[in-house]
């Protein structure tokens, strides 16, 4: 019991004598906040995305249609497939059908976000188990996607 | 008895002799010497970055690292002219032409000084250059990828020492010989003609101000002494270089004693404003050489190596007024400008005194021709005319000087151990710190430019011993941090570092860190074999080489089974990493191939080369952890006897049609 008071005492002490010698310390004005310029920022491209702000118009616009294909090639193909078959991630056939656009739209551009509080994206992540990534996809490319993604669930 | 008894109290007594002399010329503190608040000026949070990036040479590692300052913390070692089995430099078909000489393929080097791209004499955080002191070349690293972009190897050259110091707008790198080499047509003489035969230059390597690309501008003939140190003029002496030189005895064996006769070798100054008019007006002379310029393609993500074959050499002799030697004393190392160009301070290695020139008195004793003689034909300025004052009593075996912001240098000592600030004015020694052990280079950030940043002092030591938890007969190398903001040096932190560190330098991570690059595009993907888009994935035979355009994204292989490769063959496996967010590198390795992995970016293609021994099934896997199925990125390739029928296939997760119960096995 006496020891550890005594020992309770040494801490009590030596916590006395650092905060005397930090208070010491002139603290330097810092020129530049490092800190703040290289903060990482969230893999988002743009805010997140509201059903106000997506317009949908039929016929489909076909320049569209192919600049989606195409991006589509280049960095869905490997985990989407167009069927209803899942591979890595769910087939899109019928996912226009099943999804609101904004959400569609928000999980290309913003899947952080939607990994962090959208119940519909959480429950997808439970059952694929691999986080889709961010494949540096900006708001004008995504809605050629949905255009694309329109197409293939038989829109004209 | 008494024998031993006097022995032990003479062995007692020698050991406090021994201990006060020791400390009589040390400053107090010794081993427990870091100041009481050190812990606080070095630590950084977690989550918190660094405040600076100090770019380190790795010595006999060949490479470049990147630590943290003033954590000390290492972020990453950038392969240069080592190969690199990690990242797959010099082993993957990309990277292999960066380490093409004129000698063909050379797996390492030895990377001695750091020289950081300035614009107006201060940095600009674009590209870091280092040098490569055995096989000479020169090397230029992209401050956005922190990655090697070009590799220049320096003609008529021969341990390419002094080298890579800049101008004060990047115009221009240079490479000093440490080693003068016979030049011209016959190379094959005895080496006891070395005064007659061997030569020295200083090549001046343009660098573009657009895109960095490097060029041997010109190279000035010199007589045959060892170049070591060199440091570009600014301010009022921009245009102007200055080399550091031993061995002016000339001598081809046991420098150690023979290249140390001599009360003073030399400073040589270069006007290079007046070279490059010479070289304009033709009197320079295209000499056949070979060499190799090694060039990265950001777009096509690979090297091409072309072999030049001319320089352009201007002889000194030849070409008055465009070097001058000026005296130094006892073989002199480092050779530095300080912040406001005037002053160039000389360390000879065994000297006891540091001269300190003035640039005015330089111009001065040329203007008047206050020559004390030649030395081969080129004037040698006289030591007095020319010398701002000398730091009495500085220390033993001064190297290297670095600056503050405030008109203080620091300079190493090598021999005593320490680090001495002094005012570069007055010439006053203002305060002294011993470094744990043996100081060879330091690092002031901005140091050598005209506005240091200051704030640490960083040593580079070339013996640790006791300073850490000893790993058998090779210790870790060793760097160490002390506060410069007060009157006083104070040491805050050691910091284990790789290969042996040399120069460094130390710049802010806000002038870097904005640029750096996360991932690049796969829209900007030129590279002619990469497979952009999983529908773009497949394997080709031409002749007997199979060429496998392979995609990588979490997390799965395109193709991941491939048959119909037959021994005798030789595969090509390009793999095009589809990711497009940044940190999230693939990695591909196969069993058995005499070979390293490759690691891919994101949005980049590399290339594997292998050429399988055995029939078999090989399986391949991605090595860089990228997801939680990670460990289920993997496949198999089929090695076939040669002559075998099995036709080549590919394929990735063939399902089965989704609605399909037959493709379950059936039950008994």
């Amino acid at each position: 019991m006496k020891r550890n008071i005594i020992s309770a005492l040494a801490v009590l002490a030596a916590v006395f004598l650092f905060a005397s010698c930090s208070e010491g310390v002139k603290k330097e004005p810092k020129p530049v906040d490092i800190q703040e310029l290289t903060k990482d920022k969230p893999e988002t491209h743009g805010t997140e995305i509201k059903d106000a702000d997506v317009t949908l118009s039929t016929p489909l616009d076909q320049a569209m249609v192919t600049t989606g294909k195409a991006t589509y090639e280049l960095k869905c193909q490997s985990c989407h497939k167009l069927t209803e078959e899942k591979l890595v991630g769910p087939g899109w056939k019928n996912v226009t059908k099943n999804r609101k656009p904004a959400w569609i739209l928000n999980m290309i551009t913003n899947v952080d976000m939607m990994l962090e509080k959208d119940p519909e994206a959480q429950k997808l992540l439970e059952l694929c188990l691999v986080r889709m990534p961010n494949q540096n996809i900006g708001v004008d490319e995504a809605r050629k996607v949905l255009e694309f993604m329109r197409s293939n669930d038989g829109e004209k | 008895m008494k024998h031993s008894f006097f022995k032990s109290l003479f062995a007692v007594t020698t050991l406090s002799l021994t201990l006060a002399g020791f400390q009589s010329c040390k400053p107090k503190g010794g081993q427990s010497a870091a100041a009481g608040d050190a812990a606080a000026k070095t630590y950084v949070a977690p989550g918190k970055y660094d405040e600076f990036y100090n770019i380190v040479s790795g010595g006999f590692s060949g490479q470049m690292s990147v630590y943290g300052l003033p954590s000390g913390r290492l972020f990453r070692v950038i392969p240069v002219f080592s190969v690199d089995p990690e990242k797959g430099w010099g082993y993957s078909e990309e990277t292999k032409p960066m380490l093409n000489t004129s000698h063909g393929f050379v797996p390492w080097d030895d990377l001695h000084h750091i020289a950081l791209s300035q614009t107006k004499g201060e940095h600009d955080g674009r590209w870091a250059f280092g040098n490569a002191n055995n096989t000479p070349r020169i090397a230029r690293i992209d401050m956005k990828t922190f990655r090697t972009a070009e590799i220049l190897e320096i003609p008529n050259s021969a341990g390419n020492h002094s080298s890579p110091f800049i101008t004060e707008n990047s115009e221009y790198v240079v490479a000093g010989t440490r080693f003068s080499v016979p030049m011209g047509d016959n190379l094959d003489v005895p080496i006891n003609t070395y005064k007659q035969n061997f030569k020295g230059t200083v090549s001046f390597i343009s660098v573009d101000k657009d895109n960095g690309g490097m060029k041997v501008a010109f190279q000035i003939e010199t007589p045959g002494v060892n170049y070591d140190l060199a440091r570009a003029g600014k301010g009022k002496s921009h245009g102007w270089f200055f080399f550091s030189c031993y061995n002016s005895e000339r001598a081809n064996t046991l420098l150690e004693v023979n290249a140390s006769q001599k009360d003073k070798d030399f400073i040589l100054c270069v006007n290079w404003k007046k070279a490059e008019e010479y070289v304009k007006a033709g009197k320079g002379t295209k000499k056949a050489v070979k060499y190799a310029h090694n060039v990265w393609n950001e777009e096509t993500q690979s090297a091409t190596s072309t072999i030049e074959n001319e320089v352009v050499v201007l002889n000194a002799k030849d070409n008055p007024d465009i070097v001058y030697y000026m005296p130094c004393p006892k073989s002199p190392h480092g050779c530095d400008t300080d912040p406001t160009g005037e002053y160039i301070v000389g360390s000879g290695k065994l000297a006891a005194v540091i001269p300190v020139f003035s640039f005015t008195k330089i111009q001065q004793a040329i203007a008047n021709k206050t020559f004390d003689g030649d030395y081969e034909g080129i004037p040698v300025l006289k030591y007095d005319a020319v010398l701002h004052g000398e730091v009495q009593k500085p220390g033993l075996g001064p190297l290297h000087t670095e600056f503050d912001a405030n008109g203080n240098a620091y300079t190493s000592f090598f021999v005593s151990s320490e680090i001495v600030k002094w005012n570069v004015k007055d010439l006053k020694v203002l305060d002294r710190v011993p470094t744990y052990y043996s100081i060879g280079h330091l690092c002031v950030p901005g140091g050598p430019t005209v506005k240091p940043h200051g704030k640490y002092v960083i040593a580079y030591n070339k013996i640790t011993k006791d300073r850490y938890l000893p790993t058998g007969p090779e210790l870790t190398q060793s760097a160490q941090l002390y506060d410069i903001t007060g009157e006083k040096m104070k040491l805050l932190l050691d910091f284990p570092t790789i290969g042996e560190p040399h120069y460094a330098e130390a710049i802010p991570a806000s002038l870097v860190m904005p640029n750096s690059k996360k991932i690049y595009k796969l829209e900007e993907n030129k590279h002619p074999q990469a497979a952009l888009g999983e529908g773009k994935a497949r394997v080709e035979r031409k002749g007997n080489e199979v060429h496998v355009y392979m995609t990588a994204i979490r997390s799965h292989f395109n193709p991941d089974n491939i048959e119909g490769v037959k021994l005798g063959d030789v595969v090509y496996f390009h793999v095009t990493n589809l990711e497009q967010d940044w940190d999230v590198p693939h990695g591909f390795a196969i069993k058995g191939a005499d070979n390293a992995e490759l690691l891919i970016m994101p949005g980049e293609t590399s290339t594997l080369k292998w050429k399988p021994e055995r029939a078999g099934v090989y399986p391949m896997y991605c090595t860089d952890f990228c997801s939680a199925l990670h460990q289920e990125m993997q496949g198999y390739i089929r090695i076939s006897p040669a002559g075998s029928s099995v036709p080549l296939s590919f394929s990735t997760g063939t399902n089965m049609p989704a609605a399909e119960p037959a493709a379950a096995p059936a039950q008994k």
